[in-house]
């Protein structure tokens, strides 16, 4: 189709203006990249300096009025304007339609209105920064947010915005899985990456309207008096935050499960291997995201919720546990035997590994009532969700990134400095967050301007991780833009992996495959490999 | 009232509850179990990453195995098994949390930001910050709120409740040992959060009875004594500084006598103005504060009040 062979979806057509305009989802992809580098060094910012204050009890360098917004701030826009998009709108909207054979997705002009609302919705969340910032901690809890005098009300709309986003991404890739599929790409020769994908468009589609509509409700109740939750005008408080965690809940899904796909595509190919279980796999991300509707009262264990609700919302939680463990166990397994190769996405995969269980273990510590009783709303928990999400999903995101940054910029990075940078990542994270386990077990309460004197120390030590961590990301960021600048030239397969987005350019042309691949094998056939050649 | 270090021989603060048992050694299981299974992955990760480390640039995987039934029955089992005992267990303790005995003596906790109201109604005592039970005896605390959502939490007894607005929440406790123990408010409710701290003094049944007998009027201190007293006792010192420092609320610094800018007007701190700012303090608000002071009408009795008056007329 295209003449020469420069000639790719980066440079064709050209122009600004093609860019803000395009509807291909690689490019969409590409633009989401940059917001959420920018939505992650802004949250990364904040947390760098809520974690300075912390460095001392008393006042450093904010009031606690600014403290309280920082940390705010922090889980807002890591939670709605970062890790929420970061894999399945970036990665996810760059090779959903390579890795099953398609030109695009099914709604490409759509897939654009998404990352417009995106951006619209961004606008408001960081118009509120300006507009008094919100201190209610990204949970919004009711009725501290409907008496606060801060911007509530543009930081809530802000994230009701971005949910529809999130609604039409969800429903893109959805109805993009069951019908662009190439022919012969059955859903059992899909990569895992996409049934994870799909599974988190399921909980997109079916939890944010709930977000949308609680939210919405919020609004409703601070600007004309509508009493739902405010006890004060005939509202139930706690009702707001089982309504919040409906959505939230499996939110936190929304974020850890296309991390698990990333970890099923990195193993398979640094291994050369078929992945191990891969059925159990796929269906365990489908029924990840179905048990992860029916556990949010765990977050409510000391809210005065029933006793018999408590129970049962204990018992489901650690049966979402399970899936997650027996994924680790295929994945470990799947190195049996394999033919490893130590490139710096496998660092990450096996950061991953380290981290998330530490997450997992921990979780279960959370979800026995009698412990839950004494570690919720503490450092702990923290901590916990820290391992989770960052440990967890920014790692494979990392991951991801770095797996498929030849195949979406067409360069190579400097591998020596990857390794260098991933290592201080590990290092400074569990700086950060091992230390506020300790914190939390000693009873430190969360969301603290002012703390006893005797957590300093292991304040401070946390706070030195903060250092070691954003260094290690400033590093990951040079030498990624530096590759685009004067990096080698990447081969169109350089790790030798077989999934679809490896079988055509580097960087893709503006129609992904010169012409429809053929699909004859698994995206994880490496045994067949061994018998052709 | 120093409280003691939230330090323990163990992972948790010293326990100051024979109920702190069940959660402190299923706490130890989950973490045994999760480090041997811990130590198992980290063995895995690393055997297979010197045995089968890639050689040559093209070599290809030793084999392809998928299925391992056996294994992959036993690695869904045993995690199925050690999760319903964590569970059973968990359970079994938290119902044992939540139903408080029949002899528990009774305690009403209102909590407003930012500090913790204690009452005792059957003998008529009421202070601010300082909860005082007797040991060996079980206390039962009536919780609610009168703005925000708090969260009552006393890291040595292994409890913790949300202290809800217009609903009432339990929570109780059987002391083992006398000591002073800290109280946090864990459930984020402002500027005011981190310092909405009480403490706990458990104390041997005499020195209870003593307690209760002497009230908390201050029995017969020097006015500004008592007035310094209550100061730190009911934490106007979370708001206000001495030292000239701004805070939530004005300094008392040089506050007495002079003219104070109002959202509308002004007014001379006197002794009347002083006096209304304390039991309905949002009568009149001082420019550039937020009207968040709680009332303390009904909280201070007269001495008290003219206590901590005197106090800030010493504050120049």
């Amino acid at each position: 189709m295209s003449s020469s062979h420069n000639e790719n979806y980066l440079n064709t057509p050209k122009g600004i203006w093609s860019w803000l305009t395009t509807v291909d989802h690689k490019r969409i992809g590409i633009m989401y990249l940059v917001s959420v580098i920018i939505a992650f060094a802004l949250g990364g910012l904040f947390a760098l300096l809520l974690r300075l204050e912390l460095w001392a009890p008393g006042q450093q360098f904010f009031t606690a009025k600014e403290y309280n917004q920082l940390f705010t701030l922090h889980g807002a826009v890591m939670v709605f304007l970062f890790i929420i998009p970061s894999i399945p709108a970036t990665l996810g909207n760059f090779l959903l339609p390579i890795m099953i054979g398609a030109k695009d997705v099914a709604f490409p002009k759509l897939n654009l209105a998404s990352f417009y609302i995106y951006v619209f919705g961004a606008i408001f969340c960081l118009a509120s920064i300006f507009l008094g910032a919100v201190d209610t901690g990204w949970t919004f809890y009711t009725p501290y947010s409907t008496s606060t005098d801060t911007s509530v009300v543009t930081m809530t709309l802000g994230a009701f915005i971005l949910g529809f986003s999130s609604i039409l991404t969800g429903v893109n890739f959805i109805v993009t899985i069951h019908k662009m599929r190439a022919p012969g790409m059955g859903w059992f020769k899909m990569p895992l990456f996409l049934w994870s994908l799909y599974a988190t468009a399921v909980i997109q589609v079916l939890a944010t309207p709930v977000l949308g509509i609680t939210l919405f409700l919020l609004i409703l109740e601070t600007t004309i008096g509508v009493g739902i939750f405010n006890p004060a005008i005939g509202g139930d408080p706690v009702l707001f935050q089982h309504f919040f965690w409906f959505y939230s809940h499996p939110a936190v899904y929304i974020m850890i499960l296309p991390a698990m796909g990333v970890m099923s595509e990195l193993v398979a190919t640094f291994c050369k291997r078929e992945v191990f279980g891969y059925k159990f796999v796929a269906y365990s991300s489908i029924a990840i995201a179905i048990i992860a509707f029916l556990v949010w009262g765990h977050h409510l264990f000391v809210s005065g919720q029933s006793d018999y609700a408590a129970m049962i919302f204990s018992l489901l939680t650690f049966l979402v546990g399970i899936p997650s463990a027996i994924k680790v166990f295929n994945w470990i397994t799947t190195m049996y035997q394999g033919s490893i190769e130590l490139k710096t996405p496998f660092l990450y995969f096996l950061a991953f590994i380290f981290l998330f269980s530490i997450g997992g273990f921990t979780g279960i510590m959370l979800a026995a009532l009698s412990l839950d009783v004494y570690f919720h709303d503490t450092y702990f928990v923290v901590a916990h969700f820290h391992y989770v999400m960052m440990g967890g999903t920014v790692i494979a995101f990392l991951g991801g990134l770095h797996y498929w940054w030849p195949k979406m910029v067409g360069k190579m990075y400097n591998e020596f400095w990857a390794k260098i940078a991933a290592a201080l990542i590990f290092v400074g994270f569990n700086m950060v967050f091992f230390t506020q386990f300790l914190l939390g077990s000693q009873g430190m309460p969360r969301r603290y301007y002012n703390y006893l004197d005797q957590f300093q120390p292991l304040h401070a030590f946390s706070t030195m991780g903060t250092w070691v961590l954003g260094l290690g990301f400033i590093v990951v960021f040079v030498y990624l833009v530096r590759s685009l600048v004067s990096g080698e030239k990447a081969p169109d397969n350089p790790w030798g992996a077989l999934t679809l987005e490896w079988k055509t350019s580097s960087p893709p042309p503006v129609h992904n495959f010169e012409e429809i691949p053929a699909i004859t094998g698994g995206p994880y056939d490496f045994g067949k490999e061994e018998k052709n050649g | 009232m120093k409280t003691e270090q939230l330090v323990g021989h163990g992972w948790f603060p010293a326990a100051a509850t024979d109920a702190a048992s069940g959660p402190d050694s299923l706490f130890y299981f989950i973490l045994i179990g999760s480090i041997i299974i811990f130590a198992g992955i980290l063995y895995a990760l690393i055997h297979f990453l010197i045995k089968y480390k890639r050689k040559s640039p093209n070599q290809l995987a030793s084999g392809q195995l998928v299925h391992q039934p056996l294994l992959e029955i036993s690695w869904t089992v045993i995690p199925f098994i050690l999760v319903t005992i964590v569970f059973f267990w968990g359970y079994k303790d938290f119902l044992k949390m939540s139903i408080p005995p029949v002899d528990s003596m009774e305690v009403r906790v209102t909590g407003k930001k930012w500090l913790w109201q204690i009452d005792y109604p059957r003998y008529g005592v009421k202070t601010v910050g300082e909860l005082v039970v007797p040991v060996n005896q079980p206390v039962k605390l009536v919780m609610s709120s009168e703005d925000v959502i708090h969260s009552f939490f006393i890291p040595n007894m292994r409890v913790k409740r949300d202290v809800i607005p217009n609903r009432y929440t339990r929570l109780w406790f059987e002391a083992n040992r006398t000591g002073t123990f800290q109280v946090f408010c864990t459930e984020y409710c402002g500027d005011g959060h981190s310092q909405m701290l009480a403490t706990l003094r458990v104390v041997s049944q005499e020195e209870f009875k003593d307690w209760l007998k002497a009230g908390s009027s201050g029995g017969d201190l020097p006015l500004p004594e008592l007035g310094a007293k209550v100061y730190t006792k009911y934490a106007c010192n979370t708001c206000h500084s001495l030292d000239g420092a701004t805070s939530v609320g004005p300094t008392w610094k040089g506050l007495y006598g002079s003219n104070r800018p109002l959202t509308s007007g002004s007014a001379k701190a006197d002794d009347n103005y002083l006096r209304e700012s304390i039991v309905n303090p949002k009568a009149k608000i001082v420019a550039g504060y937020a009207p968040v002071m709680p009332a303390f009408a009904g909280l201070l009795s007269d001495r008290e009040i003219d206590g901590v008056i005197e106090f800030i007329k010493a504050q120049k």
